[in-house]
């Protein structure tokens, strides 16, 4: 294969990577933040069509590279949820005085690290990615130097997300070692034969599944989450919640489905465990928060959770579940933190629960829309949300995970709990202060994701049938 | 020609487009409520207009489902958007058309604080009750099922007396618990047929041991909803709590949907597992009826007694309806509109009084006979009518139940007729403390009567109980040849199987 055709399949990234590095030298010949931003949206805009515009499939640069379904509905989610964030933190870095133009350009090089994750089709392209990725999280998670919180979120972050890189590695090697290769197309073949499998590979899988369950934040690798999130500033906590989440859970698809697709029955009891433990801890452990980020945090482990059922199911009907549901949580996620960066009494920003007191009264339109994404996010028809569980619900119970299936309709019910109480803080208690008023961009987003998610029932069609195409990847023939 | 109009969508959706309109009114927040007000009301009235043509075009004497609408929805999972009513499920249409103006009328005066928001959730509760009944798609069933529980937890949360809060959590915690179970056996139906639509469903032989498990998570769901004891608790906490209003629907059509659902689904779906199940189902009841019926005997507040005494009717009909005779599922039907009406009507009793008072303790009262005549007479209708006087309309559906319940078991019949009794002492004894007595209290003394709109919104009800109760002929044909459906289908379905003899041992009397 010519290098002509390698570098046309990795076009979106290609593009992406260049007009990070061109926007970084324009930000330091002094363009200001403001029009580094808004490049970096458009950047972001024109990847995504790039993504769109290059439909044919294949591997590329001797197979380390792979462009297929699966990986541009993932990559158009995390397109998606990237320049929603860049949108979102505009006006809030430059208030915040943090407006550096370095802030935009790492979300970009973030951006590229997720594409390359997605399209990994090697264990070392994979780690390449992954890597990319993290780095760039790890310098925006402290980016507001001179606060505490923020500084620990990015210390936090770092320490443990190496610690888990270094598991992912180890795992790795011990795949590497046991199987003679690190290819996924190699690795397929070799599990392909149905022999017994080697206990080494067997511990490897666990320590790269331990590795990739850090990254989507899953019990019990989640303890990072709910400080990273609180502490990081807002606009930084919705760009984790989404973008990053999105391709962590894609890349983990790909593992799980591609290289170890033999291996089902060896990693499904784990991925079993790990989404069950995750319903449960972030529908109870979020009941008590009294910070909303903090609630969000929790309540985006349930999230997981809720996705890791379809990759359980390991049929084409739960990764199509999955990508419906990662695909809906983007928005009503995005939704809920533009609305949280509306919280702002008196030039200042407030995050605590009370604070959204008699929101109903003060911004009625505000409330509505965060009450419509919580109703959504507890899974209540006929918003958007609900049909995303209902995917992932129909793949377990097709597959016969009956346990799975109970345990997450139960917690779902028990995460309705403290989505209600916000619904409740917002429309039975008297008002306190209102909130100033939000900036447009903020309205728009707010408005654009409310209406996805309220008129999702009207025409669901054309995101089950992107998604089914996506899974079809997976399952040829 | 109307016949031709998608009658049943726009039924359904009208409410919806008021809904929208009120959510546009602009202005002065006195401006608005009046605005609101009206609205809401004419959208409400058009759309009961629009509802009589169902009642009048309905073609009586067959079981098949008329009016039906059919488009694609999610054609990749065979889900249709697909309406249809049969006998069982058109006289609840008309009970949520004919209810909803009324509520709107009744919330005229009561609710002062955010009128617009009130009558939005109002209408598009109306949307959700309808739509839910007129749904053939499963799917499309429980999406308005579910849906419901959004503006009730609104509407009890936000305009709810005190403990508000805590009646909205459980009502919505208790009925979600329920339905998730029921979401989950309906998608293993759906993996077992390949559809969801429900007239295909119900031909089609579901595996007996797969029908337990289904049966169970159905009646998870729909027994709390009826509510049956022991899962009732929820409904004493969201009827006092909720405002007057707001307990009317409740009572009247929310409560109809659980024993909707087992019409709709369990018998006809899992016909070999309801046969099982059927004598859980008869103790259950004989519990909620007895009691309930003496738990009701001791309240202190209105709304509370009413509420423990719509317990006790719904187990009249959920026994009614497992019998699987003739009469006495068309007795629990009829109940079941009988008690919409009868308990709608002593709901807004109770908002008559509270509206004046702002009080529901019965202590509060007494003598109200010599300042309010009018009120005395027509509490005494309803009050008589929910004690199954003949000549009500609660009479015939009790009456019909008990022959039901006579054919299969003597002590059922003799132990829900007791409830009978009980059910007209509390219903007495309450008349007697607020009606009767001396009117010795200053502030009732000055109680005015009621007004016009007042009188305006009791009329069609009791003409209602009147007609149904001296004339039952016209409901009981719409329903008989749906019924008569059922019960075959159910009879075919359990034939030769040994559902029906593990009844054998609960039946010592025979």
């Amino acid at each position: 294969m010519s290098l002509t055709t390698d570098l046309f399949i990795a076009l979106p990234e290609l593009f992406l990577v260049c007009s990070a590095i061109g926007l970084l030298m324009f930000g330091v010949f002094g363009a200001s933040t403001r029009v580094v931003c808004l490049a970096g949206v458009a950047a972001a805009a024109i990847t995504l069509v790039l993504i769109w515009l290059a439909p044919e499939s294949g591997a590329a640069f001797s197979g380390l590279f792979m462009k297929d379904p699966f990986g541009d509905f993932m990559k158009s989610l995390v397109m998606i949820g990237t320049g929603t964030a860049i949108v979102l933190s505009i006006r809030y870095i430059e208030h915040e005085g943090m407006a550096r133009f370095e802030f935009p350009v790492l979300m970009l090089f973030a951006t590229v690290g997720m594409l390359m994750m997605i399209s990994a089709n090697d264990l070392m392209s994979l780690y390449l990615g992954l890597e990319i990725q993290s780095l760039s999280l790890y310098v925006i998670a402290a980016f507001r130097r001179d606060a505490l919180r923020s500084s620990e979120a990015g210390l936090k972050y770092f320490v443990l997300g190496a610690l888990s890189s270094g598991m992912l590695l180890y795992g790795i090697s011990l795949v590497y070692g046991f199987a003679g290769g690190t290819g996924f197309d190699d690795l397929a073949a070799v599990f392909a034969g149905g022999e017994e499998v080697s206990i080494g590979v067997i511990v490897g899988l666990v320590f790269i599944i331990s590795g990739l369950a850090f990254k989507i934040s899953a019990v019990p690798f989640h303890m990072w989450t709910p400080d990273v999130y609180e502490g990081s500033p807002t606009p930084v906590t919705a760009f984790f919640a989404s973008a990053p989440k999105i391709a962590a859970m894609a890349l983990t698809v790909r593992v799980m489905m591609g290289p170890f697709a033999e291996l089902l029955d060896q990693w499904q009891q784990i991925i079993v465990f790990v989404s069950i433990a995750s319903m449960i801890l972030g529908s109870l452990a979020a009941i008590a928060q009294q910070n909303i980020k903090r609630l969000m945090a929790y309540s985006s482990i349930g999230h997981v959770g809720y996705a890791l059922i379809g990759l359980a199911a390991g049929s084409a009907e739960g990764i199509r579940g999955v990508g419906i549901y990662m695909a809906i949580y983007l928005v009503m996620n995005l939704g809920t933190f533009a609305v949280i960066l509306c919280m702002k009494q008196k030039d200042r920003m407030v995050e605590q629960i009370g604070d959204l007191a008699g929101l109903s009264k003060t911004n009625p339109m505000l409330a509505l829309a965060l009450a419509i994404f919580m109703f959504s996010m507890a899974g209540i028809p006929p918003l958007a949300g609900f049909f995303g569980k209902l995917y992932v619900f129909m793949a377990a119970v097709e597959t016969g995970l009956y346990t799975l299936a109970v345990v997450g309709v139960l917690t779902s019910v028990i995460s309705a709990f403290y989505y209600l109480r916000i619904i409740k803080v917002m429309y039975f208690d008297e008002p306190e202060e209102g909130f100033d008023r939000p900036g447009r961009e903020l309205s728009i987003v707010l408005g654009v994701c409310a209406a996805m998610v309220l008129l999702f029932f009207v025409l669901p069609s054309p995101l089950v049938d992107g998604a089914a195409a996506a899974a079809s990847a997976f399952f040829p023939g | 020609m109307i016949s031709d109009w998608p009658l049943l969508s726009l039924v359904i959706f009208i409410p919806l487009i008021g809904a929208g309109f009120i959510f546009v009114i602009r202005g002065e927040e006195a401006v608005v409520a009046r605005n609101a007000r009206y609205v809401a009301l004419w959208t409400s009235l058009v759309t009961f207009a629009l509802s009589l043509f169902i009642w009048f075009g309905f073609e009586r004497g067959t079981a098949a489902f008329q009016f039906v609408e059919q488009g694609d929805w999610i054609p990749a999972f065979n889900i249709s958007y697909h309406l249809g009513v049969d006998g069982i499920s058109m006289p609840f249409v008309l009970l949520s058309t004919v209810l909803t103006p009324l509520c709107i009328l009744a919330s005229w005066e009561a609710i002062k604080s955010r009128v617009r928001e009130y009558m939005i959730a109002f209408l598009v509760l109306e949307t959700l009750m309808v739509g839910m009944f007129c749904a053939l798609d499963f799917f499309v069933f429980y999406i308005f099922f579910e849906g419901v529980l959004i503006p009730m937890f609104l509407i009890i949360g936000i305009w709810g007396g005190p403990r508000r809060v805590y009646a909205a959590f459980k009502f919505f915690l208790y009925t979600l618990t329920g339905s998730v179970l029921m979401l989950l056996a309906i998608l293993a139906i759906y993996l077992d047929a390949g559809t969801t639509d429900i007239p295909t469903l119900m031909t089609h032989a579901l595996p007996a041991g797969m029908q337990f498990w289904l049966w169970i998570a159905f009646f998870a769901s729909f027994a709390v909803k009826v509510p049956m004891w022991p899962v009732h608790t929820w409904l004493p906490d969201a009827h006092v709590e909720a405002p007057t209003a707001g307990s009317v629907i409740l009572a009247g059509v929310l409560l109809k949907m659980g024993a909707y659902g087992f019409l709709r689904f369990s018998i006809p779906i899992l016909p070999d597992a309801t046969a099982t199940f059927t004598p859980i189902v008869f103790g259950l009841s004989i519990i909620a009826v007895i009691y309930t019926s003496l738990v009701a005997l001791v309240q202190q507040d209105m709304k509370k007694l009413i509420a423990y005494s719509s317990v006790a009717h719904m187990g009249f009909v959920t026994a009614g309806i497992f019998t699987l005779t003739i009469q006495g599922v068309e007795g629990a039907i009829f109940q079941m509109i009988s008690h919409g009406v009868v308990s709608a009507a002593l709901f807004l009793i109770v908002g008559v009084v509270y509206d004046r008072l702002h009080t529901r303790e019965i202590a509060r009262y007494g003598g109200l006979a010599k300042s309010m005549p009018t009120y005395a007479l027509v509490f005494m209708i309803f009050m008589l009518a929910s004690a199954g006087l003949p000549g009500t309309s609660g009479f015939v559906g009790e009456f019909l139940v008990i022959v039901g319940a006579f054919q299969v078991n003597t002590w059922l019949a003799l132990l829900m007729a007791s409830g009978m009794v009980l059910g007209a002492a509390y219903m007495l004894v309450l008349y007697r403390r607020v009606i009767f007595g001396k009117l010795d209290k200053d502030d009732l003394l000055a109680m005015k009567d009621m007004n016009l709109r007042e009188k305006l919104i009791f009329a069609p009800l009791l003409v209602l109980v009147l007609w149904m109760g001296i004339y039952p002929l016209p409901v009981l044909d719409v329903m008989s040849a749906s019924v008569e459906g059922l019960i075959e289908n159910y009879q075919v379905a359990t034939a030769g199987h040994e559902g029906l003899s593990s009844l054998a041992w609960l039946l010592p009397g025979r």
